[in-house]
């Protein structure tokens, strides 16, 4: 649950304003990119910073923060480090769908 | 890898070793406390202890949710999950944590219906699924996954899910670094500060820290660099007589955090006066509860909570490895009857938690622990 999870951008869902198609480690999933939404005025939703091959960190299954390609591959090896806590929650996330 | 090697470099850890060396003062000691789970993670996976001078100590502190959490909370939540028409849903690292009558794992197999979810908008899912069942997510974790609950929360008003509860078990990092400040049995000289935690809440909530309590915090990534390099950050403060919060990881935390993920916190909770946590005990400002304009959402509100209180078990001392009081294997029962496969204490039911890196890496050094028995 703690571990952050770095994912690429694949496409912004059209039909979802607040959901993204999002790679991580090669498995598409559905990730909530609301917390990186700027506040809207009220009639319409704020800005959405983030186009496809951003990188975003996950947890479980929000997207806290954009992160540099360079970030996103040191947390991936960092990940494959903890061993079975990050095949855990992979499992767990390839098992949720948050459409 | 070319981007790992930027932040393992062997020939950087040995600069940053010696910088650090040169910063000790002849025959003080210094103590630094890493708040973090996942920063005990990479200390003893790569042994960073062995590439810091005897003078120094890393102590490990209460950053892993599971571990904090009360036996009384699980008996709670599993009075809640044996409720007749309740689906019971929670992240996997809490299955097998123990409360004083058994785990989620033990109940299920006694026929509550406990799921484990990925995201708190899988249970919202498992909800809209099942309208004739009250389903309730059973919330964890520090700031980091605040918000997620809060945003699901949000989600389930705005479409009218009258089937979907939360049962509140968020908690806050400042006061727990208050709590061990007060401690009275831990000297500390600086911390190294949270990861992701701070892409939430920022730098700033740690300011009192250094100003009202004398002591620096550095903001640290995971790599073995980024460690290293917030030690010696903290050295070379407390060397020139500063004390300050600086931020070693401002690749990814923002001094000012998410103020999105901040306002939805604060749009759908409130701060409890008093919440109990494992080894520490009851720390005022700890947690956070639903405000009352989502009490539809509330499981403390919709159910009788029994508000159950289990002491520890006695041959545990969680709560003084959680404070930093003990290491892990000073603790009577680490490695023999508490291992990872039969865990006493959530230390060692966590992946995170402290006596599990240690039993798991083996990192520690007995030499130093025979020569600090001897001091």
């Amino acid at each position: 649950m703690c571990l952050g999870i770095p994912g690429e951008v694949i496409e912004l869902m059209a039909d979802h304003p607040d959901l993204a198609m999002v790679s991580v480690e090669g498995v598409k999933r559905a990730v909530n990119v609301g917390l990186l939404r700027e506040d809207g005025n009220g009639h319409e939703p704020g800005r959405l910073d983030l186009i496809p091959g951003d990188w975003i960190l996950i947890h479980v299954g929000f997207a806290l923060s954009k992160i540099d390609e360079k970030e996103a591959k040191a947390s991936l090896e960092w990940l494959t480090g903890v061993g079975d806590a990050y095949t855990d929650e992979l499992d767990a996330l390839a098992a949720s769908d948050i459409t | 890898m070319k981007y790992v090697d930027e932040y393992r470099d062997a020939e950087t850890a040995r600069a940053l070793s010696t910088a650090i060396t040169a910063l000790c003062e002849p025959g003080r000691r210094y103590a630094f406390m890493e708040i973090c789970g996942g920063h005990t993670h990479t200390i003893y996976k790569h042994g960073l202890e062995d590439h810091l001078p005897e003078a120094i100590t890393l102590v490990h502190g209460p950053g892993c949710p599971v571990c904090v959490i009360p036996m009384g909370r699980v008996d709670d939540a599993i009075a809640l999950a044996e409720q007749d028409g309740v689906i019971m849903t929670s992240f996997g690292d809490m299955m097998r944590v123990p409360g004083g009558r058994g785990s989620f794992l033990d109940s299920k197999a006694q026929g509550a219906d406990i799921r484990m979810v990925y995201s708190p908008l899988d249970s919202l899912k498992i909800a809209r699924k099942h309208p004739d069942k009250q389903v309730i997510f059973f919330a964890i974790g520090f700031e980091t996954t605040t918000p997620s609950t809060a945003m699901t929360v949000l989600r389930a008003a705005a479409e009218g899910i009258d089937n979907f509860a939360v049962f509140c078990n968020h908690v806050r990092v400042t006061p727990a670094i208050t709590a061990i400040l007060e401690s009275p049995d831990l000297r500390l000289d600086g911390f190294v500060g949270p990861g992701h935690v701070s892409t939430v809440i920022g730098c700033e909530p740690y300011e009192y820290v250094a100003r009202d309590h004398g002591k620096p915090i550095v903001t640290s990534g995971f790599e073995p660099l980024d460690i290293l390099t917030s030690i010696y950050q903290l050295m070379k403060q407390l060397a020139e007589g500063r004390c300050e919060v600086e931020n070693e990881y401002a690749r990814v935390v923002p001094w000012a955090g998410n103020p999105k993920a901040l306002a939805v916190i604060d749009k759908v909770m409130e701060v409890r006066e008093t919440f109990e946590w494992r080894g520490l005990g009851w720390i005022p400002d700890s947690a956070m509860r639903l405000r009352d304009a989502y009490a539809a959402f509330d499981a403390e509100k919709i159910y009788s909570v029994p508000g159950v209180r289990v002491a520890d078990p006695t041959a545990c001392q969680c709560g003084e490895v959680l404070r930093g009081a003990i290491k892990p294997w000073e603790c009577k029962v680490f490695g023999t009857a508490c291992t990872p496969e039969t865990p006493i204490g959530t230390c060692m039911v966590s992946s995170e938690g402290a006596c599990a890196a240690y039993y798991n890496y083996g990192r520690f050094s007995r030499s130093r622990v025979k020569a600090a028995a001897q001091s």
